[in-house]
């Protein structure tokens, strides 16, 4: 009996890793997986409390329906890569809100006119401060909060056409 | 000639440039600065992931920094820092990872590796049998050996 449970427990622990291996390979593969990848903490929070240049917490709160907030910046690339499909959202009736990130005023301009400006409100984190107190990492990254102002999503990087509709029956409801 | 020679001389002179850490965000009280120093190497910069905020170059990263040594002239200790970034960017942050359930394999694994190392030796060194005893031409190379 001993001696069962002396061999079988390495094989058991080997089994353990490799299956959870293998559900790391699956998920790498599938995109549902990123080991770079840090969680959100917000998710089903409330959003913290911040007011910038543009608008406040309290603006999200009253708008007592979903927000999209996009965080950018004109020196982001790929986020010039996400502008058509934030347009999209903007054209399928989503109030998308954009936080300009470590930018500098006249240079958000410059940019929103050269590829289009998808925001209904703009506000200006030039000390990227609000961005720490989010968790942003970097941009762009986006967020849905929902009418009681309640984190529901967040997606680091470029916005796939694909989430377009995920995000428009989100936001609907 | 003599005057690169000259030249090369002159970046003997040179102070070596600190790679990262601008002498202006130093906190001025020296036993400060060593906490913030401390604290900030346990922290990840989310950016560059294995680098601690304090090694990495990345502009979010002089931000945390910043972030740091406010805390710490602020007179908060190392845990309520760590609980700060921990509510902002999760238990990632800290590149010590904490002990819980999601860390319990990590934290076990050199117990594991100990007890199947030792379990298999263990295994491996009952199984094997006894040599077989000396024959009588190997008792005679032995002696032979034993004399010279």
């Amino acid at each position: 009996m001993n001696r069962r449970l002396l061999l079988g427990a390495p094989l058991g622990i080997a089994l353990l890793g490799g299956g959870a291996f293998y559900a790391m390979l699956k998920g790498l593969a599938k995109g549902t997986f990123d080991p770079r990848g840090v969680p959100s903490q917000l998710i089903d929070k409330p959003l913290p409390a911040f007011t910038l240049p543009g608008f406040s917490h309290a603006d999200v709160v009253a708008e007592k329906k979903p927000v999209v907030i996009n965080f950018f910046a004109s020196w982001c690339v790929p986020c010039v890569e996400e502008a058509a499909t934030l347009m999209t959202l903007r054209q399928r009736g989503v109030s998308v809100w954009g936080i300009a990130y470590k930018d500098k005023d006249p240079q958000t301009d410059l940019y929103l006119s050269r590829h289009g400006n998808p925001y209904a409100r703009l506000a200006h984190d030039n000390e990227g401060r609000v961005a720490i107190d989010w968790g942003v990492t970097g941009v762009p990254e986006t967020y849905l909060i929902d009418a009681q102002g309640i984190v529901r999503w967040r997606f680091v990087g470029p916005l796939p056409d694909a989430a377009v509709a995920e995000l428009v029956k989100m936001a609907s409801v | 000639m003599i005057r690169i020679l000259a030249l090369l001389a002159a970046l003997l002179l040179v102070a070596p440039a600190w790679a990262i850490s601008d002498p202006a965000e130093a906190l001025p009280d020296p036993a400060q600065e060593a906490r913030a120093v401390q604290i900030g190497q346990q922290l990840r910069c989310l950016v560059c992931q294995n680098e601690s905020i304090e090694d990495s170059g990345a502009d979010l990263a002089r931000d945390l920094r910043k972030i740091v040594r406010q805390h710490v002239a602020a007179g908060e200790n190392e845990a309520q820092i760590t609980q700060w970034m921990v509510a902002r960017y999760g238990d990632f942050v800290r590149l010590r990872p904490p002990v819980n359930w999601m860390t319990s394999l990590l934290w076990a694994s050199p117990v594991i590796a100990l007890l199947v190392g030792g379990g298999l030796a263990l295994g491996l060194r009952r199984r094997s049998p006894p040599p077989p005893p000396l024959s009588d031409e190997e008792q005679r190379r032995l002696a032979r050996l034993m004399e010279s």
